[in-house]
């Protein structure tokens, strides 16, 4: 399974630098980084999917990740209950022909038509990475000319939740 | 109503409020308003003039791990900047607590290949614990505090501040501010909690054959007093990493001396023997642990460790405890048993019988060994010398040689291995250790990397014995070529200047030794002259370093120096 964080950081210039340069000098794959405003004035939030699959290193990730001076908070929500969405915009050949075969696949999918061309359509599909492979799939015989992912962003459910003052970082003595 | 200050005036009020006393380093354009502004301020702060950039921050490094305190190099922008790279990374791999202050191309230049612009905070950012660059005048103070904050709390590290032209020519209404630092993502760990205390307790206390492996940590949590009683209280030797040297007085009985690829063969073998480590403020790194996958096979593992990403990272533990080790210790050692380990210290004296029988004090020589040469400054400086070394095969037979019994009287650098080290560093130190003698000691590859500072060292009159162990090789290179590229000596040879001339050019006395029976009366002409000496010791060029660990073996795979009751007597 890949490996999910949530990573609360000050919003400040270069720490998407700092963070995303600490997984290449580690030599930890990224793959996929979600990044934008939190609740909170000044405090980033940032949701990092990685392929590592070994408990050690998933640790050493994580504990990189807090040492850095401008990461406020991190929770490894992996093996947590959580919503995982991400969003795609898929541009699609139609022309007036196709245009209905599009719109029926998009509407199983709970998808949305937001632009309309004379030859093609934009797709914007949301949900769990899983549904939006299947999408592309169940499109690509339309021809698919670009594909924009926002990468998957995650949320735990419940009163879990990251702490935005990083409290959390000095009693929990290094068990994070 | 405040004063008004300029930025390159708040850059000197926040170092004096830091309690500096001493910034090595090198004006140039970018930097120029702050240099300006210390005419103001030499009365009250001490400013070295280095030869090359990379001396600052090794001088920056050679202070701060003498003192305990914060060291400070300056320079300009660009190459000056860029300069500084290796001394960087030299004391973010040992840990050692420098702020390295940059002159920056004005804020509205920035990131248009202005002439000396050089992105230094993305150079640096893999090489510093953190790094800021100050677009307004209006952070400058908090950053400057912030900046010192961090470089010496928690795991200590460089944090470079990258202040462009017109911040430092900017003026504002300046107050020092004086709220508690309160940084959301930086809170460095104290403690450990009860149920760790209580695991480490239960295999401390049942463990037969335990070994402390104590780190540079120990010397910086300043858990000299705590090691010693946990090791004595508990009945468990000690091994020590390079930089964990001082940890605890090498007479101890109780201490085997260092480990790992040029340790000792005993503490070698009771690491791997041992059925419990206890490492404290160490970070396993790969020349102490040589093959990951055979390195104590047979251990429980304890990790008393400051920076969490060092736990597991290299060595997978039982226990690991993320907090400051002398703390960690204070919970731990009222409970510690005594336990009769006769048996398992009987291993590892008959393990040490071995090494000492092939000892290479006891061949004889017709050429100088370099071995005998820093035995005999051991000797000549009864054991108290502060000792700088560089980096390959005598820095390795210091540490075999020369025996610390005291903390903070060895400086050299660890894990990143740096050459030309020693001269800056021993410099820097020079600025602090007041109350013993300095010596240096360094190959002829070394010494020509930074030999500029010979210079800084006679214009400041440094205190320091300059001692180049002269073997005309790359000497641990040459080793390497021996044992593993067949002995093709390849661009190892390396060519030296005439060193007593060049003492001479540079206005310092200069001697060079090639009988062991000249070092000590060369020594106390050195140690009779104030001010930098430099010897030169011409040894034997073909000796090596035993016993040795190849990289990547198993730890107990050791290359021996050939046994001398039963192999030729040959030293190669």
């Amino acid at each position: 399974m890949k490996q999910t964080l949530i990573a609360l950081v000050e919003d400040k210039p270069g720490v998407l630098n700092r963070v995303a340069s600490l997984f290449r000098r580690r030599n930890f794959n990224i793959e996929s980084l979600a990044v934008g405003h939190s609740e909170v004035p000044g405090v980033s939030r940032m949701t990092i999917v990685t392929d590592e699959e070994e408990m050690l290193r998933r640790n050493i990730i994580k504990a990189n990740l807090f040492k850095m001076v401008n990461v406020i908070d991190v929770q490894d929500v992996t093996e947590q209950s959580c919503v995982l969405r991400e969003t795609a915009l898929i541009k699609v050949e139609a022309d007036s022909v196709t245009r209905g075969q599009v719109m029926d696949v998009v509407e199983m999918y709970r998808g949305r038509i937001v632009d309309v061309g004379t030859k093609t359509l934009i797709v914007e599909v949301t949900g769990e990475p899983e549904k939006i492979e299947s999408a592309i799939n169940v499109l690509t015989p339309f021809t698919i000319l670009e594909i924009m992912r926002t990468g998957k962003i995650a949320m735990t459910r419940g009163e879990v939740m990251p702490r935005t003052n990083g409290t959390t970082k000095a009693p929990s003595n290094g068990k994070h | 109503m405040a004063e008004m200050k300029t930025g390159a005036e708040i850059v000197w009020e926040c170092l004096l409020r830091e309690g500096v006393e001493v910034v090595f380093g090198y004006p140039g354009g970018a930097i120029l308003p702050t240099y300006d502004a210390l005419s103001k301020y030499n009365d009250k702060i001490k400013h070295v003039l280095v030869r090359h950039e990379q001396g600052a921050t090794h001088m920056a490094d050679g202070y701060a791990r003498a003192s305990g305190k914060v060291g400070v190099a300056m320079a300009t922008s660009g190459p000056g900047a860029t300069n500084m790279v290796t001394g960087i990374a030299t004391a973010m791999m040992d840990s050692s607590p420098i702020v390295c202050i940059t002159g920056q191309v004005t804020t509205g230049a920035i990131g248009g290949d202005a002439f000396q612009e050089t992105d230094m905070t993305g150079v640096t950012l893999p090489i510093t614990k953190h790094n800021y660059l100050v677009t307004h005048i209006d952070d400058l103070a908090q950053t400057i505090r912030e900046a010192f904050y961090i470089a010496r709390t928690g795991r200590p590290g460089p944090v470079l501040i990258d202040i462009p032209k017109d911040v430092q020519n900017a003026s504002i209404e300046f107050v020092y501010p004086t709220d508690p630092i309160d940084l959301p993502g930086y809170h460095p760990p104290a403690k450990a909690t009860d149920e760790e205390v209580a695991a480490a307790l239960e295999l401390i206390n049942k463990a037969e054959r335990p070994v402390i492996l104590a780190g540079h940590g120990v010397l910086i949590s300043g858990a000299m007093k705590e090691l010693r009683e946990l090791a004595e209280k508990g009945n468990i030797p000690v091994t020590t990493t390079l930089l964990g040297i001082g940890a605890l007085p090498a007479s101890h009985p109780m201490n085997m001396g260092m480990m790992g690829m040029h340790g000792g063969s005993w503490p070698n073998h009771a690491i791997q023997e041992a059925d419990l480590l206890i490492a404290c403020g160490m970070r396993f790194d790969d020349r102490v642990t040589g093959n990951l996958k055979t390195y104590s096979p047979k251990s429980k593992k304890i990790h008393i460790e400051i920076d969490a990403s060092e736990i597991n990272k290299n060595v997978k533990v039982d226990v690991g405890i993320h907090a400051d080790l002398g703390t960690v210790l204070r919970q731990i050692n009222p409970s510690v048993q005594r336990v009769d380990r006769s048996a398992w210290f009987g291993k590892i004296k008959d393990w040490e019988e071995d090494s000492n029988e092939r000892d290479i004090l006891q061949f004889e020589s017709p050429t100088l060994l370099a071995a005998q040469a820093i035995r005999k400054i051991w000797e000549g400086t009864n054991g108290a010398a502060f000792v700088v070394t560089d980096v390959g095969q005598h820095q390795m037979l210091e540490c075999q040689y020369y025996s610390h019994d005291d903390p903070y009287t060895l400086s050299t650098s660890g894990g990143a291995g740096t050459m030309g080290f020693s001269l800056p560093a021993a410099i820097g130190a020079s600025f602090h250790v007041k109350d013993r003698e300095i010596w240096v000691i360094v190959g002829d590859g070394c010494i020509q990397m930074t030999i500029m500072e010979l210079a800084t060292a006679v214009q400041e009159n440094a205190n320091i014995n300059i001692c180049i162990i002269n073997n005309g090789y790359l000497g641990m290179v040459r080793q390497w070529q021996q044992m593993f590229y067949e002995s093709r000596y390849v661009e190892t040879p390396i060519y030296s200047p005439d060193y007593v001339k060049l003492a001479e050019a540079y206005r310092l006395p200069g001697y060079r030794v090639e009988k062991i029976e000249d070092i000590l009366p060369t020594m106390r002409k050195a140690q009779e002259h104030n001010g930098p000496v430099l010897i030169e010791f011409v040894v034997e060029q073909f000796d090596n370093v035993y016993p040795m660990v190849p990289a990547g073996a198993d730890l107990h795979d050791m290359i021996r120096r050939p046994h001398p009751r039963f192999e030729n007597m040959d030293i190669v």
